[in-house]
């Protein structure tokens, strides 16, 4: 494991030794990640290798085993209850499903995290609400129920509710995932004009290779709970790694094998006879 | 925001339906009049025999509730029930030779206390006691006495 | 045996862990409360949740159980001459027992389960890991007014319940069956008493409301988020809340009118 991956001197997050456990089961063993403020960074690996985990690692809704979380210079981890709500506010995060309030509308699940945490007054929550239903292209949707969007739209009335707060970084869990073709373009120019826009820092965590490739600065590739592989897009897809060539080519078989481990075929296809064991 | 004027208009309603429910169940089926007895005054009565009376037991004149039952003790001495019965303070006109017994409401009623007002001019005042009292009838005794007569006069029937 | 000693004690610890968590669950919704009375919209609409969409249902039901209790009293007291205190059977039956005991469970049939189906909803669909994302405390922002409006709501209900029933009973005795209106009511006052009857049955009721909220947030928001977990959850928030209302009522009887 390379101790410093890039040489940026201050990154937003600073990830060091994580390990983190579900049961028996070892999710991270020995991560080390950087984000660097400003870009757009992508986590990226199959299914399964707890790439939403380290997101909520990341927001502190879970506490790793061991290592450290270092976000804006404090220890996730270690904060306690009100100063990670103050770290929270800062921090955006889109979730995989948009996860909006369903007993709300559009307006009032953007102007959520305004009213619950500004005493800004009413006049100035519109405004504020239109602006960022502007940015998204939904300002004419305001008056939707949450259940009347479709999925793409509801992700998209989630990035401006992640963006109500005007936060330092945002989260994205998955978001090119069961995205018909124009929501997808529509998402992924999103995300690139906000990071421009805004100046946000962004973490993106995805299997497709090649939205995630099309606008991510940098890439790291997660598996078996390690970090398999990073780089520029350019420099993955040079890689001579073979892992990291099956991920980004989509190759059936390779490392990561197509069979799921079993006695030999012909072995056991010979076997099946009448009265012979199962 | 008509919606939110709608749900605010019916929980006021609501709320006011259940407190509505609440003094209801105060005023028509229990009775308040429990909490102004403290503002009668009391009066003293011994009885021989108060059977199953009980303290809240109501107390009657010509079937009007006037009072109930504050408390039954025992005269030390004379080993009689004291009952000290709480008077409503309207009534406060009750003759000095009032008598009183303990009687039964129905069959298989509530025992109260029956105040029977006599002639004299002068009312009883707080603390007094009324001096004609008639014990209640306790069933067994009465079968008792019934029993024992009837032996009696049995064989003089056959 | 050894077996089945084991799977009986494994049993008991679950339910006391669950029992644990649940009242660890309790108090960190409870320090969310004294922020909510800034927010009384909140509570509000959770009173309309659980109160006013549950009053045609315990409306009827009062009103029902009353007529029962009317027509079963009379056929009972007729034979002993003593279908005047026809009132006081009703009103007794109510206000102690039926009206706190039926309304709870009406109420954790109702409005428990609803309330467990929608905050597991919230879980399954990530609105609580989104809220915490946002710096919103989900227990303080969703369960605790949930919790409250169910408490406020409930001895409402009950008393509404007892009060229609105590109708429903008038109804069938004195306008179908022909008891006297004057001794049904004064019956009834003369043995019906304020603080023993009446406010002992509000304290029920007010105990029932907390459990059987408390059991159904409870439920909701350790439900597994799958679709079948939240309709476990549900099963379990009636099942649960019904045994806890009735063991409580025995309980609670025992000690107000048991004369222990």
């Amino acid at each position: 494991m390379p101790d410093t991956p890039i040489a940026e001197n201050n990154p937003l997050v600073q990830i060091r030794g994580l390990r983190f456990a579900r049961g028996e089961r070892m999710i991270f063993d020995g991560v080390d990640i950087d984000i660097p403020r400003g870009k757009i960074t992508a986590i990226m690996g199959p299914s399964g290798t707890g790439k939403t985990t380290l997101l909520r690692l990341i927001g502190g809704q879970l506490r790793p085993l061991a290592g450290s979380i270092v976000v804006d210079g404090q220890p996730v981890p270690q904060l306690k209850r009100a100063a990670l709500y103050q770290l929270r506010k800062r921090m955006g995060m889109l979730f995989q499903s948009g996860a909006l309030l369903t007993d709300l509308d559009v307006f009032d699940n953007v102007a959520f995290p305004l009213r619950e945490h500004t005493k800004l007054p009413e006049t100035l929550i519109r405004d504020l609400v239109l602006m960022k239903l502007q940015a998204v292209g939904l300002r004419g949707a305001r008056h939707l129920m949450a259940s009347e969007l479709s999925g793409g739209m509801a992700r998209r009335v989630a990035l401006a509710r992640a963006i109500a707060l005007d936060p330092m970084m945002i989260m994205y869990d998955e978001p090119f995932t069961g995205q018909d073709p124009i929501s997808l373009g529509t998402i992924v120019q999103l995300i690139h004009a906000l990071n421009e826009a805004l100046g946000l820092t962004s973490i993106i965590v995805s299997h497709d290779v090649h939205e995630t490739a099309a606008i991510a600065d940098y890439i790291y590739v997660l598996s078996g709970g390690k970090v398999i592989g990073h780089g520029t897009p350019e420099e993955l897809a040079r890689s001579d790694s073979p892992w990291v060539r099956q991920f980004m080519q989509g190759l059936a078989d390779g490392p990561v094998p197509f069979h799921y481990p079993a006695a030999d075929y012909a072995e056991e296809l010979l076997n099946n006879k009448p009265g012979a064991a199962p | 925001m008509v919606q939110t004027r709608t749900i605010e208009v019916a929980v006021g309603l609501f709320v006011a339906a259940g407190l509505g429910a609440l003094f209801v169940l105060a005023m028509k089926v229990s009775n308040l009049t429990a909490f102004t007895d403290d503002t009668g005054y009391q009066l003293v009565a011994k009885f021989e025999n108060v059977g199953s009376l009980k303290v809240g037991a109501p107390v009657s004149i010509a079937g009007v509730r006037v009072g109930r039952v504050g408390n039954i003790g025992i005269d030390h001495t004379t080993h009689e029930a004291v009952v000290k019965l709480n008077i409503n303070k309207e009534y406060t006109d009750i003759p000095a030779d009032t008598a009183a017994s303990v009687l039964t409401a129905g069959l298989l009623g509530e025992q109260y206390v029956a105040l029977e007002p006599g002639g004299d001019i002068k009312a009883l005042r707080a603390g007094d006691e009324i001096k004609l009292t008639q014990p209640a009838l306790v069933l067994e005794k009465i079968i008792g006495q019934f029993l024992f007569s009837k032996a009696q006069e049995g064989p003089s029937k056959k | 045996m050894i077996n089945r000693l084991q799977t009986l004690g494994r049993w008991g610890l679950i339910r006391f862990e669950r029992l644990g968590r649940g009242s660890m669950f309790l108090m960190q919704v409870l320090a969310g409360l004294p922020a909510l009375l800034l927010r009384p919209r909140l509570t509000l609409q959770q009173v309309y949740a659980t109160g006013v969409l549950s009053l045609v249902i315990i409306i009827v039901s009062g009103l029902f159980v009353g007529m029962v209790l009317g027509l079963q009293g009379y056929n009972t007291l007729v034979d002993f001459g003593a279908e005047e205190s026809l009132g006081v059977l009703v009103a007794l039956s109510l206000v102690r027992e039926l009206g706190p005991v039926i309304a709870a469970l009406l109420f954790a049939g109702r409005a428990g389960s609803a309330l467990t189906a929608e905050i597991g909803l919230m879980k399954a669909t990530e609105q609580l890991s989104a809220m915490e994302m946002m710096a919103v405390d989900p227990l303080a922002r969703v369960v605790a007014p949930r919790l409250l409006g169910g408490f406020i709501a409930m001895p409402l209900l009950a008393a509404m319940f007892s009060a229609v029933g105590v109708f429903g009973g008038y109804f069938v005795g004195v306008g179908l069956l022909g008891v006297d209106d004057g001794s049904f009511w004064s019956q009834m006052q003369a043995k019906v008493n304020l603080q023993e009857d009446i406010m002992n049955g509000v304290i029920k009721s007010v105990v029932f409301g907390f459990v059987v909220t408390w059991i159904a947030v409870f439920e909701g928001y350790d439900a597994v988020p799958t679709s079948e977990g939240i309709s476990r959850a549900t099963t379990r928030t009636v099942v649960n809340s019904s045994l806890a209302v009735l063991g409580l009522d025995f309980v609670m009887t025992a000690l107000m009118f048991g004369g222990f």
